[in-house]
Formats: C-alpha cells, sequence, structure tokens
C-alpha cells in the first residue's frame, strides 16, 4: 500500500511536483507515467524519504516510509540502477544490502539467477556491467529484503525487448502473490501492458489517472477514409464533429465509432479504417497531457506510435 | 544474457511474521557492515594492503638500520604508528565520501533512513579499525625488536600508559579523517584538506611570533604526537581536548548537519 497526499517538492522557487495525491492498492501494478523531467523521480524520492517535502506527505503500509524500523524488508526501492559502487562485484553488492537488513546473504546467488545475472557476471565489478546488468542489479537489489512494496524508477531503462518482457512477469507475478508495484517509466508501451493502473503526470502534475480502459473511454475514434481524405473531413465537419489529422494518415475524432460511421455514410464517403483508437489514443492522449500542446500530432512522428497502429 | 524464470515461488512472507522483519538494523549490525565495505572495493581492498605494507616496511627499515638506541619496541612502535597515521585517516575519509561519489549513499540511506546510525555505525566502525591496525602495528614492531633487539636496557620497556595513549592517537587520526570525509563529502578534496590543512595551520601559527601559544593548544602535530611520546600531564590532556575541538568535533558537526539535512542524490 502506498499513499500519497498532495506531495508537493519546489526547487529554487519553481514547483517540480505539486499537489500529487494518488493511492497504490496491493495486489496492483500502478504505471508511473511522464516525460522527462515531469517529477516522477521527485516524488519517488520523497515515497522514500530521501528528499523532505515541501507540503503534503507520503505513506507506505501506513507508515512515513522513514519510520519503517527495518524498511528494506517491507519495501524494496530501485531508484538508480547506476547508483552501485563501481570497484564492489555484483553479488557483495547484494550481500551489503541483505547484511544491512539483516536478510539471509545465503539467498544472493538464487536471487542473481532469478534476475538473469550469470555466475561470472556476479564475480565481475559492476563498473563493468553493462546498464541492462545494472538494472537487473538493481532488480535483484529491491527484491532481497522479500519486500511487500516495490517502488522502481525508470526500471525497464536498457533492458532488451526480452528483459522487458521478463521484468513485466515479474512484476505481474508480485503482484499476484499481494504486493504492491509502482513503477515509474518515460515510454507508455513499457507500463501499459503490465499496469492496472496508470498515472499520468505532466509538469509536475498529476493529469490523468485510472486504468487503461477508463483512460482510453474518452480518447476518441480512429478513423480513416479509403481513398478521399478531404470528402472525409467535410462529412466530419458537416456532422458537427471535431477531427484532427493522424501522422499516419486519417482522423482522430472525439466522438463514438459509430456516430463517425453515420457521418461519413452521410457523406458517401467510403471508409477504410474506422474504430476506438486503443493505444494510438493511449499515446495520443500520453503526449495531449504531458505536453500541455494539443497539436502535437504535428510533431514528428514517433517510432512507437507508428508501431503500435500496425 | 540468460533469461531466468520470472516466477517466485515462495509467497509474499506471511504477513504474521512481521515481528521479526520489523527490527531495526542493530549499531553493531550496521558497524559490522561498514567495516565490510571497508574491504570490500577494489580502492577499500589496496588501500587497506597498502597500510599493512607500508607498518611492515617502516619496521624493517626502522630495525635493521640506524644506531642501536634506536632498535626497541618504543621507538618501532612509534615510528609504525606515525605510518598509520599517514593512511588510516584516508580510509576514513573515503569511507564516508564513497558513498557520495559512488552515489551509494541513495542506498544506504533508503536501507537506513535514520542516517545519524550510518554515521554513528561509520565513526565505531572506525574505532574497531584503528584498534585493530594498533595491535597489528604493536605485534610488527614487537616482530621488528626480536629480529634485531638493541641489546641495551628498556629495549622492551613500554609503559601501560604511553601503549594506551598510542592506541587513542591511532583512534583520533582514523576520525579525524571520518569527520574530515563528512564535512567536505568529496573524495579529492577532503584528502588533500587532511594533509594540507594541518600543515598549513602549523605553518602560519608558527610564522607569527604572537600565535605561539595557540599553536600549543590547536597544532595537531604539537599536542597530540605527545600521546605517542610519554605520559601526559592534565594541562596536556587538555590541549588534546581543544584540539579535537577544532579538527574532530567541529568537522563531525558539520558533516552531521550536511549528511543529516541534505538531499541524497
Amino acid at each position: 500500500m502506498i499513499e500519497s497526499t498532495g506531495l508537493t517538492k519546489r526547487l529554487g522557487g519553481r514547483s517540480v511536483v505539486s499537489d500529487v495525491t494518488f493511492r497504490c492498492a496491493p495486489g496492483t501494478v500502478t504505471g508511473f507515467l511522464g516525460p522527462n523531467g515531469a517529477g516522477k523521480t521527485t516524488t519517488m524520492r520523497m515515497l522514500c524519504g530521501l528528499s523532505d517535502p515541501d507540503a503534503g506527505h507520503a505513506e507506505i503500509l501506513g507508515a512515513s516510509y522513514r519510520s519503517l524500523p527495518n524498511p528494506g524488508r517491507r519495501v524494496g526501492i530501485l531508484l538508480d540502477a547506476a547508483a552501485q559502487h563501481g570497484g564492489r562485484r555484483g553479488q557483495e553488492a547484494l550481500t551489503i544490502s541483505a547484511l544491512t537488513m539483516g536478510a539471509d546473504p545465503a539467498r544472493v546467488p538464487e536471487l542473481l539467477d532469478r534476475v538473469g545475472l550469470e555466475r561470472r557476471a556476479a564475480r565481475q565489478r559492476v563498473k563493468q556491467y553493462s546498464l541492462g546488468m545494472r538494472q537487473r542489479l538493481g532488480i535483484a537489489n529491491a527484491l532481497i529484503g522479500d519486500p511487500e512494496v516495490l517502488i522502481l524508477d525508470e526500471p525497464a531503462n536498457g533492458l532488451d525487448p526480452e528483459g522487458m518482457r521478463w521484468m513485466r512477469g515479474l512484476l505481474r507475478d508480485f503482484a499476484e502473490r499481494g504486493g504492491t508495484v509502482l513503477l515509474s517509466s518515460h515510454l507508455l508501451h513499457e507500463v501499459e501492458a503490465v499496469a492496472d493502473q496508470l498515472l499520468i503526470i505532466g509538469n509536475g502534475k498529476i493529469v490523468a489517472a485510472g486504468t487503461r480502459d477508463e483512460l482510453l473511454a474518452d480518447a476518441g475514434t480512429l478513423v480513416r477514409a479509403a481513398d478521399d481524405d478531404t470528402a472525409l473531413l467535410a462529412a466530419l465537419d458537416v456532422a458537427g464533429l471535431g477531427a484532427r489529422a493522424h501522422p499516419d494518415g486519417g482522423f482522430m475524432v472525439d466522438a463514438e465509432p459509430e456516430e463517425v460511421g453515420r457521418a461519413a455514410q452521410a457523406g458517401g464517403v467510403a471508409l477504410g479504417r474506422l474504430g476506438p483508437s486503443e493505444s494510438a489514443g493511449l499515446e495520443q492522449l500520453f503526449f495531449d497531457l504531458t505536453s500541455g500542446a494539443p497539436d502535437a500530432l504535428d510533431e514528428p512522428r514517433s517510432p512507437d506510435l507508428q508501431e503500435s497502429l500496425r | 544474457m540468460s533469461t531466468a524464470t520470472a516466477r517466485f515461488d515462495d509467497p509474499l512472507s506471511p504477513r504474521t511474521a512481521h515481528r521479526a522483519r520489523d527490527q531495526r538494523p542493530s549499531l553493531a549490525r550496521l558497524t559490522r557492515v561498514e567495516l565490510r565495505k571497508m574491504h570490500d572495493t577494489r580502492a577499500g581492498f589496496w588501500l587497506l594492503l597498502s597500510g599493512l605494507l607500508l607498518t611492515v616496511a617502516v619496521v624493517v627499515i626502522v630495525a635493521l638500520t640506524g644506531h642501536a638506541s634506536d632498535h626497541t619496541l618504543s621507538n618501532l612502535l612509534n615510528n609504525s604508528v606515525q605510518a598509520l597515521n599517514v593512511l588510516l585517516p584516508v580510509v576514513g575519509i573515503l569511507l564516508v565520501t564513497s558513498e557520495w561519489s559512488q552515489r551509494t549513499a541513495l542506498l544506504t540511506f533508503t536501507l537506513v533512513p535514520q542516517r545519524g546510525r550510518v554515521l554513528a555505525a561509520k565513526v565505531s566502525a572506525s574505532v574497531v579499525l584503528a584498534v585493530v591496525a594498533f595491535v597489528a602495528a604493536l605485534a610488527l614492531s614487537a616482530a621488528g625488536t626480536a629480529l634485531n633487539p638493541s641489546g641495551l636496557e628498556g629495549t622492551w620497556s613500554v609503559s601501560a600508559g604511553v601503549l594506551a595513549q598510542t592506541a587513542v592517537f591511532t583512534v583520533i587520526s582514523m576520525l579525524i579523517g571520518v569527520a574530515l570525509g563528512s564535512a567536505i563529502l568529496v573524495s579529492a578534496p577532503a584528502i588533500v584538506a587532511s594533509f594540507v590543512l594541518p600543515l598549513a595551520f602549523s605553518a602560519v601559527t608558527h610564522l607569527i611570533g604572537g600565535l605561539d601559544g595557540v599553536a600549543n593548544w590547536l597544532d595537531q602535530g604539537e599536542s597530540l604526537t605527545a600521546l605517542t611520546d610519554h605520559a601526559l600531564s592534565a594541562n596536556e590532556w587538555a590541549r588534546v581536548g581543544t584540539t579535537l575541538l577544532l579538527w574532530l568535533v567541529l568537522p563531525l558537526a558539520i558533516g552531521a548537519w550536511r549528511v543529516l539535512r541534505g538531499e541524497i542524490r
């Protein structure tokens, strides 16, 4: 259980996080989404007592993090995979954590195995690790106390697609066993598949929160003409439906697919595609909410967007 | 890289088992961890090993060269402790600063949010290491004395009082490093400061005639070195105290304030 109430942090007169309120329930995975610099890390640092909020407070498992007597055994944290001593061996780094929190250091080899760090890698100095290996070490470090809550900042950073799928499975499984997971990312597709709940943060404020379906409910319809986009746009205009050009062709319309279909029929336009915007809509919503610019569509196409439309 | 199975076999620990898990890590446990951190990195390992080798070298050189009157246990111990006095402060500095330069402070302080306890553990681990180093220096000095005894009377005589004072001196020199490291929090400047500041202080107070009195009360070279030399009078102990206020208590207080209040990045 994680509860954040009105967390606010000001740095140099500017609010980097303002009034962030949310709740993560046991048995669920919460995706904390936002572009770089939106305030994800600052929020997580306040959750973990590394940074004092200027207003608001956070509770983990019913207490402020700093008042947990032995937080390592209750909450697993990965804030920055680079924060490891380069001259320490991977297995030694985990042993230090285990000894500090009173967990059994004999679990270390088993845990390294679970996160996919081979024996040889475990004996290497962390300096020689790739970013992906550091992330795996960081995840092992978060798991070593056998916690009930996981707080992971950009854990998929540097993982290959296979590693990402592995991590999704791990988090899903952790939640199914009753754990609470909060993970951040600046890439929607990294968390979309695993998160039960999405929190979208932009410019330090929570701009949207809910399940994927809830967020998509008003994400609109994607429609594409079979051959004449101009006629389709005219038909939508006649029906009084606002439409925005989508970079991959076609239009995003803030209406139900049925309404859009009728408008097209009335205008005599043959359609090539008609349906809820799905992933494209969520991506769009993410851009709109976090950039604050409704014309984000005109910006250069994101490869993720193209991929999700195929 | 192989893909590990995502499936964890064991369910999350039963919630009833919290009492054992919620035990705050004891200071003894944290001290053991800090001692381990001193030697489990490449830099730490070589630093400690070179400290040992330097002490061995000093003992061998002093025992085999120079006048027979120098080949006494007290002289060998004095020399080897001076050698420790060069390296132990660096070990103390790195014990604190490496948490910042290597950013492990992020891990350390999420596991132990009561930052004062971490600092206390670093101080107590330093005391332990300094005592171990002193005992090693004493053993090496005894071996050196046995190797080439002076044959003069008093070769083996060391008063228990001076022995204890020498141990205190070793501990102090290490703790000054910890204090300076926590006040500065960056490895290189802290190491430079630990060598330069005492020298500069000594130079200034000796150059300016009127400051002679100050030197007696605040100069490490004057007041602390006496610890290894002879049994101190009450007045000399007071001088040790004032010197420690400047070189140990003040930087440690600044360090504690920075560590406890600062943002951990």
